[in-house]
């Protein structure tokens, strides 16, 4: 079995309109190879739910998203996201924004091919106001409670950047935390992976090491290889965000014409001439892991 | 303990802050935002040994970790702590968080998401709702606002709740704010809770040099004066120098603008005296 495919291949897999989640948490292990194929691309009008980074801006900044779903968009170390605060404050984008917790819940529900959770969390909150769709229910034991029917966020398809894959579609995921990796790929209909590491097998003579794998290869549909492929996101242990690359984006927000001085900077051949575009791969595996 | 002379508003306010945590016993605490996060180190390391700490990324930590650089010395791990166990932690009300809002209102509701009007097309985006709606629902949480104004206390609702609070009517039949627990709010003028009269805010303590009529004024909505209403007190040497063990960096100092000290040198003692007694330790 192989499902090793290209970034053009994954991006032909996908259509306007379609609902995608994207893994990793802010500024940490975003599969950024396939977000710059996609912004390469002609789709549009997407759906896009994550626990959101850069790449929630740059969809945005290119005119990519209809509607966001999202806890938060930040970068980290800049706070707010420059170019999802410009969609924002422009109106451009329908949002359906959550706790973290309920886009968790969310996606754990279609993953178990529920139509929702019961939860205490949103109630009394703008998760209410500002969903007019969600809907409460009341427990059915002596409690009596009510609580949000927080309805289950299904994906056409999720993204999501591993540490080191197989053709096969077995992952391992580095790093001090796996973040919701796992609820994307089991909320999708398809899964699409980029990896640091293409090998033959995954397979090790220490089971502790499959701790690291976080789904299953059979949810896999096809595998890319894509090194530095996180860039400028982190991506354990490889190389740390590339904090200079993140100011230099986000100082484009704030001028004319920005977006697209970044894209014909960066964007507009491969990936090979985006690593050279910022620095060199020496340059990349030189960023620090940050510390807090 | 000594009772230091010389200290910061910042120092101030880490040991004013660092009370919210007492008597918690053992749970998880977690100081967001950079004073904070000292002041959860510094209870820690002083009168409640059984909160547990995270080194902010995904590890519960034998110690509290010092703030910023550190030089290759690494953390002693004790624990995994990753996203998805912050949330069942959460879930399980064994959290105690403190965080910093940008409004809070008089029903104790708070907002990071966006500010303005209309939320479809925000005046300010800002972080979103983060994990506030489910940690207000879920645990103790109390606040630091490091600029004590009207713009930051609101007159009426703040403009996205995000951090739920005693606004019944917010809340649909057959649920209501049960569940919320507010510890204190710290801010660059006093310390106040939501713990007179129906929830009413009143006010705990007053920063040195702070008169109770400049915390109104600096209010959007009326604020009570607490039973024992006291200075707030200044920290302790032996306080100092846990902070600046927690902080080689003194990011602390650039928390406050100008970093001001914190024995009040600026005019009005007098009528801050009329108000509060010189605070002492519970």
């Amino acid at each position: 079995m192989n499902k090793e495919i290209t970034l053009a291949a994954v991006v032909a897999e996908l259509r306007d309109g379609m609902t995608i989640g994207i893994g990793g948490w802010g500024p940490r292990r975003k599969p950024m190879a396939l977000i710059r194929e996609i912004l390469r691309s002609g789709l549009r009008d997407l759906t896009l739910v994550a626990y959101g980074g850069p790449e929630v801006g740059m969809l945005c900044a290119a005119g990519k998203v209809g509607k966001l779903v999202y806890g938060f968009v930040s970068l980290d170390v800049i706070p707010i996201e420059p170019y999802f605060r410009k969609a924002r404050e422009a109106g451009a984008v329908d949002v359906s924004e959550l706790d973290e917790g309920l886009l968790l819940l969310g996606l754990r529900a279609a993953g178990h091919r529920l139509p929702f959770v019961a939860t205490r969390i949103g109630l009394g909150s703008a998760v209410m106001t500002n969903n007019p769709d969600f809907r409460t229910v009341r427990s059915p034991y002596g409690d009596g409670e009510e609580l949000l029917a927080m309805p289950a966020i299904r994906l056409d398809a999720a993204l999501i950047h591993v540490s080191r894959a197989d053709r096969a579609g077995n992952t391992l995921t580095f790093g001090p935390d796996p973040y919701f990796d796992d609820l994307f790929a089991r909320a999708a209909e398809k899964v699409f992976v980029t990896t640091e590491e293409l090998v033959d097998t995954i397979a090790s003579d220490n089971p502790e090491d499959m701790k690291a794998n976080l789904f299953e290869p059979y949810l896999v549909s096809g595998v890319v290889e894509a090194p530095l492929g996180a860039h400028p996101t982190s991506c354990h242990y490889g190389y740390g965000w590339d904090l200079d690359h993140l100011k230099a984006y986000a100082a484009s927000a704030g001028e004319e014409g920005g977006w697209r001085a970044y894209f014909d900077r960066h964007l507009t051949g491969d990936e090979a001439r985006y690593v050279a575009s910022v620095g060199g791969e020496a340059r990349i595996r030189s960023l620090p892991i940050p510390t807090f | 303990m000594t009772t230091a002379k010389d200290f910061t508003l910042a120092e101030l306010i880490i040991t004013a802050a660092a009370e919210a945590w007492r008597g918690d016993g053992e749970l998880l605490a977690t100081g967001i935002g950079t004073l904070p996060r000292l002041a959860a180190g510094l209870a820690r390391l002083t009168f409640s040994p059984g909160l547990r700490l995270t080194d902010g990324e995904a590890y519960l930590v034998a110690e509290p970790v010092p703030l910023g650089p550190r030089g290759g010395a690494s953390p002693r791990y004790c624990g995994w702590m990753p996203y998805a166990r912050v949330f069942d932690s959460v879930w399980s009300g064994r959290r105690h968080a403190m965080v910093t809002p940008v409004q809070v209102d008089r029903w104790g509701q708070a907002n990071i998401s966006a500010l303005g009007p209309d939320f479809r097309r925000p005046r300010v985006q800002m972080l979103g709702l983060r994990g506030f709606p489910g940690n207000s629902v879920s645990h103790k949480n109390s606040m630091f606002l490091p600029n004590h104004d009207r713009r930051s206390f609101v007159e009426g609702e703040v403009d996205v709740v995000a951090s739920v609070g005693f606004k019944t009517n917010n809340w649909p039949a057959g649920a209501g704010p049960d569940f919320v627990r507010i510890g204190i709010v710290v801010t660059n003028l006093c310390v106040l809770d939501f713990g007179g009269p129906d929830h009413a805010a009143q006010v705990l303590s007053l920063h040195p040099g702070v008169a109770f009529d400049e915390v109104q004024a600096a209010t959007g909505f009326a604020l009570l004066r607490a039973p024992g209403l006291q200075q707030t007190p200044a920290p302790t040497e032996e306080q100092l120098a846990i902070i600046r063990r927690l902080d080689p960096h003194n990011l602390r100092a650039g928390v406050i603008k100008g970093n001001p000290p914190g024995a009040g040198s600026a005019g009005g003692e007098g009528a801050a005296l009329a108000d509060a007694e010189p605070g002492r330790r519970p």
